[in-house]
């Protein structure tokens, strides 16, 4: 079952085209991640979904529900972080949360339970009654995130969720985020900057540059069309001697020299053991060899490159 | 729709009373309404209680709570970051705008109550006749009716001010300046009929031919028709896609 449809949806402001008649879908209980530079149209896509905004072409159904003739519907269904926490901090971690139940009206004891096992779960229990103005950042952003689950939506929006958080902070948030998405089985439409992020979470990437989708699949398939299986070979004697016999294989689709090790691209994912024989025999100093596939921030490069 | 207005005035309340450091900012807001509650009936006597001196605090007090509450309560949820996320709930629009202004209202008009309750107290501790001092019963309503409307309009001011406004303190500056300009405009427009004796005494014959009881209807129409124009505006301009635009 789809849990998100968007079929040519476009969005103008001022003349300027911010989303660009994009079409993806995306099946329930999926991580789908969606990356792109900044001002790429990330957040209006959210917005859009959100329907928070009306198109100026296409539609977007999300869990069946039209985005625009059926907004409220979607907004009842769904939980959002957006671009900011969203987060009161006048308020205590507990009334945050409070309020928002009460938004989707869970019953009172619906509402203690669920704050008490978000709380717990993103140990923050301890310190729900502390004003939220005095947490630190990545704290706000664990607790924005209990809010966007509370009242266990069947899909949720989250932009950029670990931007700006120290590495510790990022690692918790990811950590209490594929827990949550796991236990509960929910639908999660992620945006983010981290491709490390999206690799470890996202069952499926769609990337957009200047509001138009420029890849969209498996992370393994996305970095298999940037670049088929590789071999890094660390050491020394990397002679043009040893360059040229490795080129002339028909294994071996190029050879670059990065930082002092040898990076070879393979046609295909194929023994590579002869290769290192070879770069032995001909004077090489082996001292370490790497299998590997081109990471998604390669990809995700290469396609920004592509596009210019 | 009534459950969802009663949610949002349930955060607007929690965010009013229990807003630590903002206690202190309360108080001095609270200074001179009590100030005024105190001086004002030692110094008019049992006049506080029979003539329309009391209506100057049912003006002044709203004017003051919701000119500053309500533009923190809009223009504060945009600063501070936290519309978007609101917006993206389940929330209706105007169980939003409706929640953010009763809250705010009932905040200045229930101030505005206990300062003429505390005015009355000081009043017969001050000037105790003998027997208790209460409001004449036209007094009363009028205090109580043109209190209600003043914090009306000056919500719905309020609101179409920080719709417009990208930080608190922007919002409060513009609905306090338009708010006061009437205030000047009458004030030197009756210094200027005053010098003019045959403007005082049209003046005169004018006010002298209405009954307290129709002045004060003729403000609360006045009031009324303004604040329903106000919140008129307010509605329309109070829309999901223009808010999220306006980020």
């Amino acid at each position: 079952m789809e849990a998100i449809v968007v079929e040519n949806l476009t969005k103008d402001y001022d003349g300027l085209r911010a989303v660009d008649h994009i079409n993806f879908s995306v099946e329930a209980g999926e991580i789908f991640g969606f990356l792109g530079p900044n001002g790429a149209g990330k957040t209006t896509t959210i917005h859009l979904l959100l329907g928070l905004l009306e198109p100026t072409d296409g539609r977007a159904q999300v869990l069946g529900f039209d985005t625009y003739t059926q907004a409220d519907d979607v907004r009842a269904h769904t939980g959002a972080l957006l671009e900011h926490t969203g987060v009161y901090e006048q308020l205590s971690a507990e009334d945050n949360l409070e309020f928002y139940g009460r938004v989707y009206r869970m019953t009172p004891a619906e509402r203690q339970a669920r704050i008490k096992e978000l709380l717990t779960q993103m140990d923050l229990w301890e310190r729900r009654e502390d004003r939220a103005a005095n947490w630190s950042k990545g704290m706000k952003q664990k607790l924005a995130l209990a809010r966007a689950m509370l009242h266990r939506p069947q899909l949720v929006f989250l932009d950029e969720p670990t931007a700006g958080l120290d590495v510790v902070s990022a690692n918790a948030v990811r950590e209490g985020l594929e827990a949550l998405a796991e236990r509960e089985g929910m639908t999660v439409f992620l945006t983010t900057h981290n491709m490390a992020e999206a690799e470890r979470l996202c069952s499926q990437v769609a990337v957009i540059r200047e509001g138009r989708l420029v890849a969209i699949g498996h992370p393994d398939d996305l970095r298999a069309r940037a670049g088929g299986p590789r071999l890094e070979i660390f050491g020394r004697g990397f002679t043009e001697n040893v360059l040229r016999l490795l080129r002339a294989r028909p294994e071996v689709a190029a050879i670059t020299m990065e930082n002092g090790h040898l990076e070879v691209d393979l046609t295909e994912d194929t023994d590579t053991a002869p290769l290192v024989s070879l770069a032995v025999s001909a004077g090489v100093e082996v001292q370490e060899v790497r299998r590997g596939k081109a990471t998604l921030e390669e990809v995700f490069l290469t396609l920004m490159e592509e596009e210019k | 729709m009534k459950d969802d207005i009663l949610t949002v005035m349930w955060k607007e309340r929690k965010g009013l009373f229990r807003a630590q450091g903002r206690r202190g900012q309360a108080l001095l807001t609270m200074l001179s309404p009590l100030f005024l509650a105190v001086y004002l009936p030692y110094s008019a006597g049992v006049d506080w209680v029979e003539r329309s001196m009391s209506l100057l605090l049912a003006v002044i007090v709203p004017f003051i709570l919701v000119g500053i509450t309500v533009p923190d309560s809009f223009a504060g949820e945009r600063e501070r970051h936290t519309l978007p996320t609101l917006l993206a709930s389940r929330l209706p629009d105007r169980a939003i705008l409706f929640g953010k202004l009763a809250m705010s209202m009932l905040f200045g008009w229930g101030i505005t109550v206990l300062i003429l309750l505390v005015s009355l107290v000081t009043l017969n501790v001050l000037h105790w006749p003998g027997y208790v001092l209460l409001y004449k019963p036209s007094l009363l309503v009028a205090d109580l009716s043109v209190s209600g409307l003043v914090a009306l309009f000056t919500a719905g001011l309020g609101v179409f001010f920080s719709l417009r406004s990208s930080t608190v303190q922007q919002a409060q500056q513009l609905t306090m300046s338009v708010l006061l300009l009437p205030a000047m405009v009458l004030q030197f427009g009756l210094l200027f009929i005053l010098q003019s004796p045959s403007l005082r005494e049209t003046l005169n014959s004018t006010l002298g031919a209405l009954s307290f009881a129709q002045l004060v209807l003729i403000i609360v129409a006045v009031l009324g028709a303004a604040a329903v124009a106000l919140l008129w505006v307010a509605m329309a301009r109070f829309n999901r896609a223009r808010l999220i635009l306006s980020q």
